[in-house]
């Protein structure tokens, strides 16, 4: 068992753990993920690495509540674990100095591109940040954000935090006053965002990484169940990837690809719901 | 074991093994073949004529004593068959269910010349599911431990032979599975209902703890640890490499990237290694069709045609609905048909279609980007080709349209380069797989063996046996003499 050292609730859904997983943990680096499994009836579930402790052997997954399987996570306590934790997966991504980096990161995928904010900033860029979600509640680690960004932009849809705006907003006008000044933009969140920002940024000429997350089986290149379009080309997320230059992702394909199991995925999360509830009236939960 | 005159044995016909019929069958994932009853198995071993220079012992990739084994079959001394068996095979339940005896062991048998060879295979079975159930061998057959440590990577068929060879003797072994359960492609690729999920565990749970084998789940070898990590930092004096030949082969025609176009792999690994087949109890899906066509006639073609045809008639059954149609596709003819004869017979008599001669060129999609139709295309035989098959070409003009909605590909695997992370010294074909002595495994890199499908390319479990017990022989030379 994978134990849970730490656990943090962020906001209604979003929840944070700290995991004991020290080959893990030795071998992380940013943009990297891990794949893991609750129990033996559990799917494998894809996350990215947002954090990790060499030196106590742990790494850090911060997830929302979205599907049957993060539910269930939800449920864990410090002191139970995951039967299964293999990783770091897929490629790192590539931090050079390059000057003046854009990391921008939506919803719970903030705490995706913070290590990779935090690893440009350590390479001795400038970075600048902007974070964004649906509404306060669902924002994760600002103040890390802050502390390793040389500048920060929080959004919110509804402008209950922050500036009232899409990520796209502060980008363009980032884009429009430094277009010189910046080298790469970095982009992690649900695919319409990144779609948004490639096409935002697209003007200027400036590539932009992506991180994708699509449907996986084991995560090691086996199943092809990953399968994207970049330029033309099938690549596979879990082992050519997970970054890509987001210039060249057919996003209609993957939004496509990411949906192939909704009806699944919502039949499994009532499902899980009714078994709760028939807990909850034995009084077992 | 001289009850019988060479006549009578002779006269005695090859006993039929009992199976589910195929009505009921291809409604339920449970084995298909039910295994010999002890009258069948005692029957089926009184056939084998004893022979003083038996050919079937070599046609076996691991040198089975079979004329030893069945001797003692037919002098219903279980437990001295079970040790004459597992001095060769540490996996007979498996190989018993798996193995292509009938162009191995069986083919060369003296009584396949009068067309009916012994059943070695289900003698072997039996062999198997008699010790599983009665643990006759005993428990540890660890020799003094040497204190020398070896890595093997990837669970499958080769590593754990290798693994077992080592560690009978006295060696420390390591075994690093990449995925949640040991046992490679026979827990994530071959169906429960050709190799039960439950005997592959037994079998190898009785294997790994009887040696004293140390197991590292969830260890993906070239990202977790890289090879030279293994010898440089882990301590290890040798490694054999036998992680399988994991990746799947996609062709590249327009619409290969839909929304119900999956490699066999991710299909199988849904059904098999995730239970996707009681969803939602097991939390991970697995859709099918209505109009299943699965490309390609090997054993893995047959395996997700098998396990479509029963997912959807499993579920028209539960909700009233239709069963599906399956059918598999393939470029060349009857004849060339890779998969074992009794795969192909069982998927026939269930009801799969076959559709010979015919390749797809494009598969249609609909608004949502999901399959709607598949173009195919006429070919016919030409000349022999390097494979000394007859080579399938296409017939100009002769192209339809096939009504599906989902496309499963079953064109073969090559091996995960994942592995060979920083790992420059090994050399590599152009086809991906590891270049090895074919006699010891050994590499192009000291201290490095490597064997099984990584070498070969996709081929079968026994094969797979063979180059592990063949490398654990070298190893263990080399770790008596340091001598590469």
């Amino acid at each position: 068992m994978y134990e849970i050292v730490y656990k943090e609730t962020l906001s209604e859904s979003n929840k944070l753990m700290v995991v004991i997983a020290p080959e893990v943990a030795r071998k992380a680096k940013p943009g990297q993920f891990v794949i893991v499994r609750i129990d033996e009836q559990g799917e494998r579930i894809p996350l990215t690495i947002a954090d990790y402790d060499r030196d106590a052997g742990t790494v850090t997954l911060v997830f929302q509540e979205v599907g049957k399987s993060t539910m269930h996570m939800g449920t864990l306590t410090v002191g139970e674990g995951f039967r299964d934790l293999v990783g770091p997966l897929g490629h790192p991504t590539e931090i050079d100095e390059l000057g003046t980096v854009v990391c921008i990161g939506g919803g719970v995928a903030i705490a995706a591109i913070y290590p990779i904010a935090r690893g440009f900033k350590a390479a001795g860029n400038q970075v600048l940040s902007i974070i964004g979600a649906r509404n306060r509640e669902l924002l994760v680690w600002t103040e890390r954000m802050e502390a390793i960004s040389d500048e920060l932009t929080v959004v919110t849809d509804d402008g209950s935090y922050g500036r009232r705006a899409l990520v796209t907003e502060p980008l363009r006008e980032l884009l429009e006053a430094r277009a010189g000044e910046i080298a790469e933009v970095h982009a992690v969140g649900p695919a319409p965002m990144m779609k948004a920002c490639v096409q935002t940024a697209q003007p200027f000429d400036i590539p932009v990484i992506v991180s994708l997350n699509t449907v996986m089986v084991d995560g090691t290149g086996m199943c092809g169940g990953c399968r994207v379009e970049i330029g033309g080309e099938t690549r596979f997320v879990c082992v050519d990837g997970p970054s890509f230059d987001g210039h060249l992702v057919d996003w209609d394909m993957l939004m496509a690809r990411q949906a192939f199991y909704r009806e699944e995925e919502q039949y499994a999360v009532a499902h899980w719901q009714k078994e709760c509830r028939l807990l909850a009236a034995k009084g077992e939960v | 074991m001289s009850k019988f005159s060479m006549k009578e044995r002779l006269e005695i016909p090859r006993q039929e093994m009992p199976t589910q019929n195929p009505e009921a069958r291809r409604a339920n994932f449970a084995e298909v073949t039910l295994g010999y009853t002890p009258e069948l198995m005692l029957r089926e071993a009184q056939r084998c004529l004893q022979c003083r220079e038996p050919a079937c012992v070599k046609g076996c990739p691991v040198g089975v004593k079979i004329p030893e084994f069945i001797a003692a079959l037919c002098d219903e001394d279980l437990p001295r068959a079970v040790a004459e068996m597992k001095a060769r095979n540490v996996m007979p339940a498996i190989c018993g269910r798996v193995c292509p005896q009938e162009t191995q062991c069986e083919a060369l048998c003296i009584l396949a010349k009068r067309g009916e060879p012994v059943a070695i295979g289900r003698l072997e079975r039996y062999v198997g599911d008699y010790e599983l159930e009665e643990r006759v061998c005993p428990s540890s057959v660890r020799a003094t431990p040497t204190g020398r440590r070896v890595a093997i990577v990837g669970s499958g068929p080769a590593g754990l032979t290798c693994a077992a060879a080592l560690a009978g003797k006295g060696h420390d072994v390591t075994v690093f599975e990449a995925l949640q359960s040991l046992g490679g492609v026979l827990g994530y690729g071959i169906p429960e209902f050709r190799l039960p999920k439950q005997v592959v565990q037994d079998e190898i749970d009785c294997l790994v703890q009887g040696l004293e084998i140390e197991v590292r789940l969830n260890t993906l070898i070239g990202r977790t640890f890289t090879v030279e990590e293994l010898l440089e930092e882990e301590g290890y004096e040798a490694i054999f490499i036998s992680s399988g030949a994991g990746l799947p082969n996609m062709v590249r025609i327009p619409g290969i990237n839909l929304n119900g176009v999956m490699s066999a792999n991710e299909f199988l690994t849904r059904v098999n290694l995730k239970k996707g087949y009681r969803f939602p109890e097991y939390d991970t899906p697995v859709k099918v069709g209505k109009k299943v066509a699965v490309i390609g006639a090997g054993n893995v073609a047959m395996d997700a045609a098998r396990c479509a045809l029963r997912l959807g008639t499993m579920r028209a059954q539960s909700n009233g609905g239709v069963p599906p149609e399956v059918h598999i596709v393939y470029r060349r003819s009857m004849d060339e048909v890779p998969a074992r004869y009794e795969e192909f017979e069982h998927a026939r008599e269930e009801g799969v279609h076959f559709n010979f001669l015919v390749n797809p060129v494009r598969i249609y999609g609909n608004e949502r980007r999901a399959v709607s139709g598949m173009r195919v295309q006429r070919m016919e035989l030409g000349e022999p080709d390097s494979s000394g098959r007859r080579r399938p070409l296409p017939i100009p003009g002769a192209e339809y349209d096939m009504d599906v909605d989902m496309v499963i590909m079953a064109l073969g695997t090559r091996p995960n380069p994942l592995v060979f992370q920083d790992a420059a010294r090994l050399e590599r074909t152009k086809w991906g797989t590891v270049v090895a002595d074919e006699e010891t495994g050994k590499t192009t890199a000291c201290p490095i063996w490597a064997g099984g499908d990584v070498v070969t390319g996709a081929a079968t479990v026994i094969s797979a046996m063979g180059a592990g017990q063949r490398a654990a022989a070298s190893i263990d030379a080399y770790l008596g003499t340091g001598e590469w």
